[in-house]
């Protein structure tokens, strides 16, 4: 039994680790340990990944490319690959992932299985559009590959399917042709979410890459929108920057009530003054935590949580209004808050987050026990009048009704579903 | 182009150690394990990653002096070989090696004869050749027996004695020989093992200084450094003291 933790370190679980290591031994493996779940990176930051008392079967040694053919563009490789190696050793070759999320550091099994968005998910979708197919193994013995085109159904529930259709062995990705990873970056600061959706508004057409930063504590909602493009740099040599590390964690969290508010406003206000345009690499306007190793232990022993929640565009304006006026009046939330309006084209996956000119909203709340609960169950009616949804890969307490109001393909998932596999996310939601 | 040769290529060390070479620059390799699928998955993985590296597998029996020898010869007389890695190891049960001497034999086999027997078939072809460097994965459990995988250790040590000798021999030929050993690492072979907090270094990490240490040409490498601190204290540690300890 080893001790494991998703991203939120909210409370460990003692799990009997199995690591695979070679795609031919995936299926006996995972037929001889008992039920138990995939657990990649351990990025998601609520309890998709965990299975506490139970087996957990590693992947990240799963990290084998497979097959690349440079005149299509298309990468077959083993789930446990990251992201960012695989960016890292294919932009210099003029070919990048078209949907990246905020973190590279995860691999593309949990890639898959979360259906992650990126911030140019109004242009290209999210990860699961791009993927043409996976090979499932499942605890019966049997191995199903599904794609788009073959098996579509499977497809549609393991992308999205937080691991319990299956263990996601390889997947055949689309890669997209790039000039090289740069980024043409403009910041311009907003002063409410009216304002906000102007903005949104009028850059989705001409951007590839939009989000924003916004100011949980702030009266009226102000932020800053960040927009970028592609630009041909070739002249700027490619290069990686140096990854710090949190070497333990903090005793108390470094995000709270007195270290907050001066944050933000430091923050908005020198982002403020670099307003305009810029360049930006792909790996730091993409991903900037990335180069801050284990940065989840800023937020002290008793870990955090990520709250992300989609609503629709009609009546966003006022839902997300609601929801700041409950974080402010609650004195909790983080520096870390993001706000980003998604695409016009539905998912792929049965139980993938992002909704159709959806807008979603995403803060980290250092977690407060009672308190912070007690904020997500109001957080969480204000989504359910809405008509909304919360992100799996986040979620650590979702209420079962919110989760079957907000997935409405459930009933359909349901039958794809690895009896042999289970999670802590999946017995707390689906019952096993 | 470099012309490397990786016996136990399969193993998570020596793999990360060819992601090294060939992130590098491109290179020769000629990848050797047991299994001639799983040696065939490293070499696909290691040729998306460098396509102008070339990479073959092959499968050998790791027990067979004869069809070592002649691997060895057949390699060298193909082309002048730069670096041979042997990296293939088990990390047997240390308590069912004391009662189950199937066991004891396999881990002893796999773990102390084979290497030698690779690394004297390679000395051999790499001296003739004038040409060369042997870099051999002992382990740090070989600097002194204890209770916890004392059979391992012993085998681990006798490639440290036997490397030690090999260096001996060849100290003023072109030919060098390295001695690796790694702390415990991040590996399938130390799965049972494995948690999060930390305390095994990562296999990448681990290759890095093998390859940055072979480069160098240093006689032994202990990785992560701070092993050679930790193992210098266990050796001096005297009997009366060391035989109350729980390791």
């Amino acid at each position: 039994m080893v001790k494991v933790f998703s991203w939120g370190r909210l409370e460990g679980a003692e799990s009997d680790a199995h690591s695979l290591h070679q795609r031919g031994d995936v299926s006996r493996v995972i037929q001889r340990t008992g039920s138990g779940i995939a657990h990649g990176m351990g990025r998601s930051y609520g309890d998709a990944c965990l299975n506490p008392a139970c087996v957990i079967w590693k992947t990240a040694g799963l990290d084998h490319f497979i097959r690349w053919d440079e005149e299509t563009g298309r990468l077959i490789c083993e789930a446990g690959v990251l992201l960012r190696d695989i960016q890292r050793l294919m932009i210099p070759r003029g070919w990048m992932l078209p949907v990246t999320p905020g973190t590279q550091l995860v691999t593309v099994g949990g890639a898959i299985a979360n259906d992650v968005h990126g911030k140019n998910h109004h242009v290209l979708g999210s990860f699961g559009d791009h993927v043409k197919g996976v090979t499932l193994c499942r605890t019966n013995g049997d191995v199903i590959e599904c794609g788009p085109d073959h098996q579509s159904d499977w497809f549609k529930a393991t992308v999205g399917g937080v691991g319990l259709t299956g263990v996601i062995v390889t997947a055949d990705i689309q890669l997209r042709r790039v000039a090289g990873p740069w980024l043409e970056a403009e910041t311009i600061p907003y002063s409410d979410i009216d304002e906000f959706f102007q903005l949104a508004d009028a850059s989705e057409s001409a951007w590839e890459h939009t989000v924003s930063w916004i100011d949980c504590l702030s009266l009226k909602g102000r932020g800053l929108f960040m927009r970028a493009n592609p630009i041909d740099k070739k002249e700027r040599l490619i290069s990686f920057p140096r990854q710090k590390k949190i070497p333990f964690v903090l005793p108390i969290s470094f995000v709270n009530s007195f270290s907050l508010k001066p944050f933000n406003a430091a923050y908005f206000y020198l982002k403020k003054r670099q307003k305009g345009l810029s360049i930006a690499s792909i790996e730091s306007f993409s991903c900037p935590l990335d180069h801050i190793l284990e940065w989840n232990r800023l937020y002290g022993p008793n870990g955090f949580f990520q709250y992300q929640s989609v609503v629709p565009r009609a009546d966003a304006l006022n839902t997300i209004n609601r929801m700041r006026r409950e974080i402010r009046a609650a004195g909790q939330g983080s520096f870390l808050a993001v706000l980003k309006t998604f695409g016009k084209k539905a998912p792929l996956g049965f139980l993938s987050f992002p909704q159709p000119n959806g807008v979603t909203l995403a803060l980290d709340f250092p977690n407060k026990g009672k308190t912070t609960l007690a904020l997500f169950e109001r957080l969480d009616a204000i989504v359910h009048d809405a008509g909304g949804r919360i992100y799996l890969a986040k979620d650590a307490c979702q209420s079962r009704d919110l989760f079957v109001s907000g997935y409405p393909k459930l009933e359909q998932f349901l039958s794809f579903r690895d009896p042999g596999i289970s999670s802590q996310l999946s017995r707390r939601l689906m019952g096993y | 182009m470099k012309r490397i040769v990786i016996i136990g290529a399969t193993s998570s060390i020596a793999e990360h150690c060819a992601r090294c070479w060939i992130q590098k620059a491109p290179v020769d390799l000629v990848l050797v394990g047991r299994n001639k699928e799983k040696t065939e998955h490293v070499a696909m993985d290691l040729r998306v990653r460098s396509p102008q590296s070339t990479v073959v597998s092959m499968q050998i029996d790791f027990l067979d002096p004869i069809h070592i020898k002649q691997l060895a010869d057949d390699l060298e007389k193909e082309a002048a070989i730069d670096i041979v890695l042997i990296a293939h190891g088990v990390l047997p049960d240390q308590s069912r090696c004391q009662t189950d001497l199937v066991h004891c034999e396999e881990a002893l086999l796999v773990n102390a004869v084979s290497p030698v027997l690779f690394s004297e078939g390679f000395a051999a072809s790499m001296q003739k050749a004038g040409h060369g460097t042997l870099a051999i994965i002992g382990s740090v459990a070989g600097d002194r027996g204890r209770k916890s995988n004392y059979t391992y250790g012993a085998a681990k040590g006798l490639v440290a004695r036997f490397a030690e000798g090999l260096q001996h021999r060849l100290a003023g030929t072109p030919v060098n020989v390295v001695l690796i050993k790694p702390g415990p690492t991040d590996t399938p072979m130390t799965a049972h093992m494995t948690s999060q907090s930390g305390r095994l270094a990562s296999a990448s990490e681990v290759a890095k200084q093998i390859v940055s240490g072979i480069d160098k040409g240093k006689p032994v490498i202990y990785t992560p450094a701070k092993w050679a601190l930790i193992m210098w204290v266990v050796r001096c540690l005297p009997r009366w003291v060391f035989n109350r300890i729980n390791i």
